[in-house]
């Protein structure tokens, strides 16, 4: 009994505590892999380290609400920055966009979905994964693409939908739905699509998925959060960015 | 009184509730009868399995559901073989899934229950000529009853609560796959706070009641019997 007692309060000793070059930031599930690329070359270049939770951006909503201890929030839209701006939570003035995003309807399937996404009036699957467009912008985004080439309510059936864009690629990667909207930065490896087939939706088909990150009021003497949030706006950061296929 | 769609969620999880119960007692009982009743080897091993949902994260359970009823999955392969489709996204993958998941609320009270009764009372009703259907029938299902009891409520009320799995293996649908779990998610996420609270506060009276009338039953049931 001892030494599990003297294990256990081993571990907690090992635990870091917050260092002032640390950061904690709530970032939506669409951006983690250029997340994770920002966050090492931002270690790098300035010694401070980013702690990084991904998420839907309503929940961050809610725990930013109750206290969470994020500096910073990447948002996958622009409408809950600006309602925790509402709520003064953040501080005045640091809320800007900081990627657009890029729907694509893909497919595991090398060869199911053309150049032109003509796969989806012809309508040969069972299951259409979206996100949920009520909480995620890209599902809002994909749910404007269907309503513009008519064919919301055919396909209306056969929709299945993930709670965020990462539910949603699971679906479609898994083989369970034939193909889905996602964000093209969950398919981008390398500057390509890995593997299976796509359609890029033009920018046209739908409002634009302004992305934008803000810092929040608990942050606010935190130099890591400060330096992090100028670093997303410098050339290395917004080339990382575009490389997963985000839109300038 | 309720929003549509929370109304239409309801009835959901009311429907796939009563649905998973029924079946769990089915499949239930010959795997409790005969854990409680097995000197074999494999007793050790099958009960760490139907206790595995017990330990397991719903997101771990859900997503291996998830891979092995889709098309690349032993399950997934079986289902279109059958000319079934796949289970995913349908009414019917929600039943399979649930029924997994809350396997162990309703095997273990009426294992409990049939290992409790006295293998003396099988003799004498042995002696009295009663075949063993007959004397599984008459003697143990009677005196096994409170462990049914606690197992049908413990089962329904866990699929109330299931909500890892379902998220996993759903797909969000309105009327097919949305339960009151996913809706309440749904509306926290939504940032629509009270109509999360409309559900919340209702699934918490009902997990409270079911359970408090569990538990004053029970009392019951020993205190007659002892």
């Amino acid at each position: 009994m001892f030494r599990v007692m003297a294990f256990a309060l081993g571990l907690l000793a090992l635990t870091p505590t917050v260092r002032a070059g640390e950061v904690q930031v709530a970032v939506a599930s669409n951006f983690a892999a250029p997340m994770k690329a920002i966050a090492a070359e931002f270690e790098k270049a300035t010694g401070h380290k980013a702690l990084l939770s991904f998420g839907a951006s309503g929940k961050f909503y809610a725990q930013i609400r109750n206290g969470a201890p994020f500096q910073l929030l990447l948002s996958a839209d622009e409408v809950i920055p600006a309602k925790l701006e509402a709520d003064g939570l953040v501080i005045p003035k640091s809320r800007f966009t900081y990627a657009v995003g890029t729907l694509v309807l893909w497919s595991a399937q090398a060869g199911f979905v053309d150049e032109r996404g003509e796969v989806l009036s012809r309508g040969n699957f069972a299951h259409l994964a979206v996100a949920n467009p009520k909480l995620a912008p890209y599902g809002a985004a994909a749910m404007e693409t269907l309503a513009r080439l008519g064919l919301k309510s055919s396909l209306q059936d056969k929709l299945v939908q993930g709670e965020n864009i990462a539910q949603t690629h699971q679906f479609v990667i898994s083989g369970n739905a034939q193909l889905g909207f996602v964000a093209l930065s969950q398919v981008m490896k390398d500057r390509r699509i890995a593997d299976g087939s796509a359609w890029v939706v033009p920018a046209e088909m739908h409002r634009p998925i302004r992305q934008d990150a803000v810092a929040l009021a608990a942050g606010r003497n935190n130099a890591a959060a400060n330096a992090l949030l100028r670093f997303l706006r410098e050339p290395l950061a917004m080339a990382i960015i575009q490389s997963y296929g985000y839109r300038p | 009184m309720f929003a549509a769609a929370n109304l239409e969620a309801i009835l959901l999880t009311v429907k796939l509730a009563s649905l998973v119960t029924i079946l769990l007692l089915l499949i239930g009982t010959p795997i409790a009868w005969w854990l409680a009743n097995t000197r074999s080897a494999w007793k050790a091993p099958i009960e760490a399995i139907v206790a595995l949902p017990i330990v397991l994260p719903p997101s771990v359970l859900g997503f291996y559901l998830l891979v092995a009823m889709g098309p690349q999955g032993p399950v997934g392969q079986l289902t279109l073989a059958l000319g079934l489709g796949t289970l995913p996204f349908t009414f019917t993958g929600l039943v399979v899934a649930s029924v997994f998941y809350s396997l162990p609320f309703v095997v273990q009270p009426i294992q409990n229950a049939f290992a409790a009764i006295s293998p003396g009372l099988f003799e004498a009703a042995a002696t009295l000529r009663a075949r063993p259907w007959d004397r599984f029938f008459s003697v143990a299902l009677p005196l096994a009853r409170p462990g049914f009891v606690t197992a049908a409520v413990l089962g329904f009320a866990h699929t109330v609560g299931e909500f890892g799995v379902v998220l996993m293996v759903g797909g969000n649908i309105p009327g097919r796959t949305r339960v009151v779990s996913v809706q309440i998610y749904d509306h926290v996420e939504a940032l629509e706070y009270g109509q999360a609270h409309e559900l919340a506060i209702l699934l918490m009276g009902f997990s409270f009641v079911t359970l408090f009338l569990l538990y004053a039953l029970n009392r019951r049931v020993t205190t007659l019997s002892a």
